[in-house]
């Protein structure tokens, strides 16, 4: 930059280096590559931080709770004794043991419906330092992570691995304009993907006019991703537009995908069947007989 | 017009050239990339505050030279591509932070930019055409549908313009005095 007067060498800079990055994207959606090692380094750098952070906050936040919860434990009896109120505790503490009995029950049939799953649980260590839908986890390659693994909560579905690095990977959470996920209509087994976008609230994208959805109405995976099992909840449809050729449906994920802390990864690339759970047995034969009677779009 | 010119040239040779210690720009980079991967786990209303531009937009504005202001922007650019996942390619933060860099090192040289007032102003700016450049690289060069203007774009611009105004206070204690 010899000839270049010195004010203008700030200019011939700037646009060096935007043309420089534009050639970098250019040769990012060309090659379909991502950089992959300035992200090693950069994911290697930060999540050894955002790990221990992850767990300094659990730590704390455990000591805290306990310590207010004994408090309050402690000043509730008091009081209680005091205002001789020990039916109103009577029903809070059932209220509580019936929706722990309920939550519990929830996780054993999950974890016996899906018991040739191999699963891992795994914790929220970060977010995507951008507006997109990712978020971080603690564990990656070495505990066997792979890119394209399913990502769940007890609750449903959370979303794929989209990159795996040696102890971190990525996850692309279903809301994300990119993710997606085959599911269907629980009831009718009307199959539509389900998509991100961008916002809180997921879009079944293909369900043909004639058909009918009710609001309310759950959905679940259809396996046809080869990503998740079938039947595994994905979330509550909120919303319903009529449109042509297909309804506009909003769905509500059935995970709290607002606030991940601790995940489930499918540590399987293959497609799979879920079992279904011998208990309901009625209930399941009837579901599997509709499953095969299912209609596709 | 020749008086509007000898008036800029004296504003400028009057508008001081902040030096930091060492280490600072780092660290607040650093710390700033990390908060934003971390605390929107706990707290997911974080996410729309930009840390990294922030810090761009403050030593930019201290700094005054175009040159390594729009070089701080590209790094802090490419790391935060790098840290947001395979959605998002390098090069896609990096150019709006680059262009911010440069704008904020351009504006610094001539303004002074000391006062909250004008640091909320410029930072309302500088967010709103950092998500413009974001828009249109979205658009043109990836072919992805992205809108050019949103409410939630004007909250985050406010919301960001008075942390700005509050983080910059803090890290002008890093100056050199």
């Amino acid at each position: 930059m010899a000839g270049v007067p010195s004010r203008h060498k700030s200019l011939v800079l700037l646009a060096g280096v935007i043309i420089l990055q534009v050639v970098l994207l250019a040769v990012q959606i060309k090659r379909d590559s991502q950089g992959r090692l300035l992200r090693v380094w950069t994911v290697g750098a930060v999540s050894p931080f955002q790990r221990a952070g992850a767990k300094g906050i659990g730590n704390i936040r455990g000591t805290w709770s306990h310590y207010f919860a004994l408090q309050n434990t402690s000043r509730e009896n008091e009081e209680l004794r005091r205002e001789n109120d020990a039916l109103k505790l009577q029903v809070n503490q059932l209220q509580s043991k019936a929706a722990e009995s309920d939550r519990l029950a929830g996780l054993l049939n999950f974890r016996q419906a899906q018991r040739n799953v191999p699963m891992l649980a795994a914790r929220v260590i970060g977010t995507g330092a951008d507006t997109s839908q990712t978020v971080y986890l603690d564990r990656g390659e070495r505990d066997g992570i792979r890119r394209n693994m399913g990502v769940i909560t007890p609750d449903g579905v959370v979303g794929k691995v989209i990159e795996s690095y040696r102890d971190t990977a990525q996850v692309l959470l279903l809301t994300d304009r990119d993710s997606g996920v085959g599911a269907m209509l629980a009831e009718s087994r009307i199959q539509s993907p389900v998509g991100g976008t961008g916002e809180p609230l997921l879009s079944m994208k293909y369900i043909p006019t004639d058909d009918t959805v009710n609001v309310g109405e759950h959905v679940v995976t259809s396996g046809m991703d080869r990503i998740f099992p079938r039947d595994l909840p994905v979330g509550i449809v909120t919303e319903i537009k009529t449109g042509r050729p297909f309804q506009q449906v909003r769905v509500r994920p059935s995970a709290n995908l607002q606030r991940l802390e601790e995940v489930i990864v499918l540590l399987t690339l293959h497609p799979l069947e879920k079992k279904e759970p011998p208990a309901p047995a009625a209930d399941a034969a009837g579901k599997s007989v509709g499953g095969t009677a299912a209609v596709n779009p | 017009m020749m008086n509007d010119a000898f008036d800029l040239r004296l504003a400028e040779s009057h508008i001081e050239v902040h030096k930091f210690r060492s280490g600072a720009i780092v660290v607040s980079t650093f710390l700033a990339l990390l908060l934003q991967a971390f605390v929107p786990v706990y707290i997911p209303k974080f996410a729309v505050l930009d840390l990294p531009l922030l810090i761009v937009v403050y030593f930019g504005l201290s700094r005054r030279n175009p040159s390594t202001g729009l070089l701080l922007g590209m790094v802090i650019g490419l790391l935060q591509d790098s840290l947001s996942g395979p959605t998002v390619p390098l090069g896609l933060y990096g150019i709006a932070k680059t262009i911010i860099g440069y704008l904020a090192s351009s504006i610094g040289a001539r303004l002074d930019t000391e006062h909250p007032a004008a640091r909320f102003a410029l930072t309302t700016m500088f967010f709103v055409v950092h998500q413009g450049v974001i828009t249109l690289t979205r658009r043109l060069l990836l072919a992805e549908p992205e809108p050019w203007f949103t409410l939630r774009l004007l909250i985050a611009a406010a919301v960001n313009a008075v942390v700005a105004v509050v983080l910059f206070t803090l890290l002008d204690r890093l100056r050199k005095s």
